[in-house]
């Protein structure tokens, strides 16, 4: 290693030891900042509806923009340790169910974007990972998404946020083990079982803790340059329900009381393209008026988890009773999931 | 010289494919680029994530999109 990098990887430590206390300092400190900004430099009234949907604007924005940047930084580090290579050659010899376990929380942590869903389902298949361990892998993907997880953390408390992996998960599990008992192997494209793929073996380059940081930061780079604007919107929206609409209006739409909020919640979310981001401001801002949590969160990971794009792709692969299948049983598995949060809480 | 940039058709591809011209124009690198969409052939490079870039029949990078100067070097073969 030449000094030049070698001060730059320097830099990079040095960027992280001033940032992360700095981050904690801006983040512990932020509804004070609010206050002040609300209170003494825009001299809002008290009490009225304009001054609660500012103040609310204020103090999450900047609050979920930097949960958003530490968590994909993290998340961001943390995928450069798994490779969709790896996680196949784990895959491989599992049976269903602890294959299926397995393929859920692994799906949390490979990187995975939906334009790679067919070469990366086509690499599992070839090399023997069977049906349903393969589907586990590709509803947990996207279905548990980061930006998602900030949001629910920011925005109502790490209760929610556990709750919504850990039924991901469930879903996850669950519906990539029925449709591995199904044996739907028949209802897979023919060719795709007739493709040989060759086996690259790629080398896996020795990654340096600091190539590490950079993909972190990288990965903020993208994703947050991507979502910011969603999430700005969004909470402008709900800080617009939070300050406006009146307390419990939503009850009577997404109530508990109400016994078809729950699937009519997901078949809605189904054709709306996923946008965690946006949504889930909005989505926070209904559930203080009176919908349900789980009314709420059925609608949030059908918006997330099943996509009218990504079922498009899979149609490259899979023939259209496995969509219908897939489709259907992960909606059931929501629907369930909803009507469960519904019951408890 | 042949380079292949595979990838379905999404953003990052795209992304990759205007990289990967703009690097070969600017340096004016002899090298045919060529975009591959069949889905067959992409997976024939054993290459999971896309876009992959392909320089003479090797896979040098999949998932992502490398820095520009990583791409120089490559093309120069080093």
């Amino acid at each position: 290693m030449n000094n030049a990098t070698l001060k730059l990887n320097k830099n990079k430590f040095l960027i992280l030891v001033i940032l992360l206390p700095l981050w904690f300092l801006l983040y512990l400190n932020l509804e004070k900042l609010a206050n002040l900004i609300v209170d003494s430099l825009l001299k809002l009234p008290q009490d009225n509806h304009l001054t609660s949907a500012i103040s609310f604007f204020i103090f999450e924005t900047p609050k979920v923009l930097l949960l958003l940047i530490l968590i994909v930084f993290i998340v961001g580090v943390v995928r450069t340790y798994f490779s969709p290579e790896r996680t196949r050659k784990i895959l491989g010899g599992k049976k269903l169910f602890a294959g299926n376990v397995s393929a859920s929380l692994l799906g949390i942590v490979t990187p995975f974007c939906s334009c790679s869903a067919i070469p990366l389902f086509l690499g599992f298949i070839e090399s023997g990972v069977p049906l349903g361990v393969t589907f586990s892998f590709l509803i947990s993907a996207p279905m548990i998404n980061e930006v998602a997880l900030v949001l629910l953390f920011g925005l109502f408390g790490w209760k929610t946020a556990l709750m919504y992996v850990s039924t991901g998960l469930i879903i996850a599990m669950f519906s990539g083990f029925v449709i591995g008992r199904l044996r739907l192997e028949k209802y897979v494209e023919d060719w795709v079982y007739k493709t040989k793929v060759e086996h690259l073996e790629i080398e896996a380059a020795k990654i340096s803790f600091s190539q590490r940081i950079t993909s972190g930061i990288d990965a903020v780079k993208e994703i947050v340059g991507k979502v910011w604007i969603y999430v700005v919107i969004g909470i402008a929206v709900g800080a617009g329900i939070h300050g406006y609409v009146p307390e419990n209006f939503m009850a009577s739409l997404m109530g508990k009381s109400v016994w078809w909020s729950v699937p009519v919640a997901v078949v809605i979310g189904i054709p709306m393209y996923s946008n965690a981001a946006g949504i889930i401001p909005i989505v926070q801002a209904l559930l203080e008026k009176g919908a349900s949590l789980g009314t709420v969160l059925a609608f949030m990971m059908s918006v997330i988890g099943l996509s009218l794009p990504e079922t498009i792709i899979l149609k490259k692969v899979l023939k259209i009773q496995l969509i219908v299948v897939f489709v259907s049983i992960v909606a059931a598995g929501i629907i369930i999931v909803g009507y469960l949060f519904n019951l408890i809480y | 010289m042949t380079v292949k940039i595979l990838g379905t058709g999404c953003k990052k591809c795209q992304n990759l494919e205007a990289k990967v011209r703009e690097v070969v124009q600017q340096n004016n690198i002899n090298a045919e680029v060529e975009k591959v969409t069949d889905l067959t052939a992409i997976m024939s490079y054993g290459i999971m994530m896309t876009p992959g870039l392909v320089i003479d029949e090797k896979v040098k990078s999949y998932g992502t999109i490398p820095k520009d100067d990583q791409i120089l070097s490559w093309l120069r073969g080093e």
